[in-house]
């Protein structure tokens, strides 16, 4: 199959095969043709190199291929950065991970790597032996905004709270932010190298483990693309399920971010109420799968629940929900915290490729249960907010609740299952909406079912440089709440 | 009036009185907001304590600090319990009490505001920096709602002498006037912004960015912070003691004789454990505001403060 015939006839699932100089062209028509980079991965094959190029879109679910062959000795693909902000962000990580140079990159420096990472070692590659670390052996500064009054403001990677690392440097005049960089890679453990060799059974717990609060999200995009690229499906009863768990673990998520919004505004009572309403999720999520994160409930092709969520649990969440929002409506200080506070402008959330609720409060109608669903229910609706301030990934995060609890409902007895259309044998792609947004992860497997790559996106990757575009005409005491709004992961970020 | 061994003790008493009751008025706030936020919560004595544990660690300074940094926290209980042993808060009959002005004593306290704006400034560091630039901020405008406030009160009395403006509530009924009434409303929102409360400071933050007053001493640790928190709360108690006694001056205590002073010590735990329950049932309800309204809420209270004084003459 050429491009041509994939951009005429859309099919559901496509694979390309192109040389580096005919790469930009077939990115543009593709780009232009509605569709989403959802992942750029690099394989290390026997005696070459191959980046994938993962574009997506939907609905219909379309998945398109592209991959690239090149030299191991001198890799070298023309970048993408200039047609696409995300796949700038993809290219630097494969830089500094496989060593692979993007031609014409505007921001050619390091992104995953710190200055004390040895210059030139690649880490995913498979002759990468293990380096010797030369603390601060490389500078890597900032670049400093220089004037009258500009002030410097460096916070973490150690934080006053208990919360995970992350560098941020604000320049301020003022409070006034005129500029932000976040410094992230802290907790880089090479999960993706951690994946190679092991099969289904030893991979799932990783996946679960990629981001502690989407056990269910990471480690059910990791099985949808094992069960694509293997060649298993489950039933749809496992489908359903499974859906559920999704679900789940969007809300006591959700749930929490809508009391610790009101926390970061000081308003405790209204976190108080969350977070007991967050113990009694985590109670239901011990007993539906026998742990109170959701792990282990996930199988190849299976799914193996203790219990369901009963009806009137879900009514009683439902309400306790609302007296949470209630509350913090009723609080005009908190309300006016939230409007109008660390806005995301849509065409901004579109140039930088957001994902997820902060896409949505941006008035992108972006989800990957309208896009990829596995399973479809009557009782799914996306959810957008047109303002993109915090208070509009407030009302994304209330109103999704409610659809979650709805789709749970209609889950227990009902809900479509989708027959999934398969990637090439021994390759597979799974795409999910986590709570926080699209998470993808791309795999393929030896002869004897063991992993040789996984390529894991979770949103937070292509959702992080937006927080510095929404701080614009911030002050520096709200940036935490625009943070929380966020929030985002640094595990799944940092990999 | 000369000092006399009755005013002396009296003195003592309420110097070592603010000491004691800071710290549990302290743990009393975070209970009656535990409590209300439906957990449980840490014991009354709990901040006490904590400044038994601060008191034993080791003295960890900023390597570039000076003697400012190391000053300010001492200075700062120092300017507390002075300013408590000259109030009116137990008895009228303090030591030097027919000398001492309101102004005085705000100004004593004002002395251990800076000495700790100050010693954030002598770190070096970005947070104590941004902390103390935001404090001295809301400072600005803390006090000239203050200094109007006790004006308004003067003017009704004829006096700034803080035994005289407490004690003519005790002996006459112009308590209640509107120019009271209002001076008070207006010291009291000054008191709230002056000891980081809400709606204008969050003193159980851990968000850096945000802090006021705890990112101003963020530097502080060990015995140096065990100061710092309990000339924090040593001050917090001797504002609301003051609020109380001049909204509600009943059974504190004329002269120094051992059962009145029993009285009056008896009476301003009473009514500063009342105010302090009730800082935190607003503390509870409200929020915090966004740092560039602080301004309008200080004005407000401002603007209390001359309306007070615009009926005090008004109404003379």
């Amino acid at each position: 199959m050429n491009l041509e015939d994939v951009l005429s006839q859309r099919p559901a699932r496509a694979h390309l095969d192109l040389e580096p100089r005919d790469l930009l062209d077939a990115a543009r028509g593709l780009f232009e043709a509605g569709f989403h980079l959802g992942s750029v991965t690099a394989c290390e094959d026997d005696d070459d190199l191959r980046v994938v190029y993962l574009f997506v879109d939907g609905p219909p679910d379309q998945r398109v291929e592209v991959h690239v062959r090149l030299d191991a000795r001198n890799p070298e693909v023309p970048s993408l950065a200039a047609v696409s902000f995300p796949a700038g962000r993809f290219e630097r990580e494969m830089a500094d991970l496989f060593g692979v140079v993007a031609l014409g990159h505007p921001q050619p420096r390091p992104l995953v790597t710190h200055q004390h990472w040895p210059a030139g070692w690649h880490p995913m590659r498979r002759e990468a032996a293990r380096a010797p670390f030369d603390l601060d052996a490389a500078p890597f500064p900032f670049n400093p905004v220089e004037g009258e009054g500009v002030y410097e403001i460096p916070v973490g990677p150690v934080h006053a709270g208990i919360i995970e690392p992350g560098h941020f440097r604000f320049w301020v005049v003022g409070e006034t932010i005129i500029k932000m960089k976040a410094r992230l890679w802290f907790t880089h453990k090479g999960v993706e190298k951690l994946f190679e060799g092991r099969d289904v059974g030893e991979a799932l717990p990783l996946a679960e483990r990629i981001s502690g609060d989407s056990a269910i999200g990471h480690s059910l995009a990791f099985v949808l693309a094992a069960e694509d690229a293997l060649g298993v499906a489950p039933s749809a009863h496992a489908m359903r399920e499974r859906a559920i768990l999704l679900e789940l673990e969007r809300l006591y998520n959700h749930v929490a971010d809508l009391g610790a919004l009101c926390n970061d505004t000081a308003f405790s009572l209204a976190q108080a109420r969350a977070m007991t309403l967050r113990e009694t999720l985590l109670r239901l999520n011990d007993r539906v799968t026998g742990h109170r994160l959701l792990r282990g409930a996930l199988g190849l092709a299976t799914t193996s629940l203790r219990d369901l969520p009963r009806r009137d649990e879900l009514a009683s969440i439902a309400e306790r929900v609302n007296d949470v929002v209630a509350l913090a409506n009723a609080n005009s200080i908190v309300m006016d915290r939230f409007r109008g506070t660390g806005v995301l402008a849509r065409a901004d959330a579109i140039d930088v490729g957001v994902l997820g609720v902060v896409a949505r409060a941006s008035g992108i109608a972006r989800d990957a249960r309208d896009a990829h669903p596995f399973v479809t229910t009557r009782a799914y609706s996306i959810v957008t907010e047109e303002t993109g301030d915090v208070l509009a990934r407030f009302r994304v995060r209330e109103r999704e609740i409610a659809v979650s609890l709805a789709m749970i409902d209609e889950l227990l007895t009902g809900g479509e299952m989708v027959t999934l259309p398969r990637s090439a044998r021994g390759t597979g792609t799974g795409i999910v909406e986590g709570w926080r947004g699209a998470i993808t992860h791309r795999v393929e497997f030896d002869a004897s079912e063991r992993l040789t790559r996984v390529k894991v996106v979770d949103p937070s990757f292509v959702t992080w440089p937006a927080l510095a575009v929404a701080l614009a005409n911030t002050i520096v005491p709200d940036f935490p709440l625009v943070n929380k709004s966020f929030n985002l992961s640094y595990a799944g970020n940092d990999l | 009036m000369t000092p006399s061994i009755g005013g002396g003790v009296a003195s003592a008493l309420q110097l070592l009185w603010v000491l004691l009751a800071g710290p549990l008025a302290l743990g009393l706030m975070r209970k009656v907001r535990s409590r209300l936020e439906g957990r449980e919560g840490a014991s009354v004595l709990q901040p006490l304590r904590d400044l038994r544990k601060l008191s034993t660690k080791q003295r960890t300074r900023p390597t570039d600090s000076t003697w400012v940094f190391a000053a300010a926290p001492v200075v700062l209980v120092a300017s507390a319990v002075v300013a408590a042993a000259f109030s009116p808060l137990v008895t009228l009959s303090a030591l030097l009490a027919t000398r001492v002005d309101f102004v005085a004593i705000l100004f004593v306290l004002l002395l251990g505001s800076v000495s700790l704006l100050l010693g954030a400034l002598d770190t070096g560091t970005a947070f104590a920096g941004m902390g103390a630039s935001r404090a001295a901020m809301v400072g600005a405008m803390v006090e000239p709602a203050l200094l109007v406030a006790i004006l308004a009160m003067s003017l009704g009395v004829g006096t700034s002498n803080l035994s005289r403006l407490v004690g003519v509530g005790v002996t006459t009924s112009t308590l209640a006037g509107p120019a009271r009434i209002l001076a008070l409303v207006s010291f009291f929102i000054a008191i709230l912004a002056e000891t980081g409360r809400l709606p204008v400071d969050n003193p159980a933050t851990h968000l850096e960015l945000t802090m006021i007053h705890e990112a101003m001493v963020l530097e502080y640790a060990g015995p140096d912070l065990a100061l710092v928190t309990l000339g924090e709360s040593a001050r917090l108690v001797l504002l609301l003691g003051l609020f109380a006694n001049l909204a509600l001056p009943w059974g504190i205590a004329l002269g120094t004789g051992a059962l009145a002073l029993v009285g009056g010590l008896l009476a301003v735990s009473i009514k500063v454990g009342l105010v302090a329950v009730a800082v935190s049932v607003f503390e509870v309800t409200t929020a915090k505001i966004r740092l560039f309204r602080i301004p309008e809420l200080l004005a407000g209270a401002f603007l209390l403060g001359v309306l007070s004084v615009i009926s005090a003459v008004a109404l003379r």
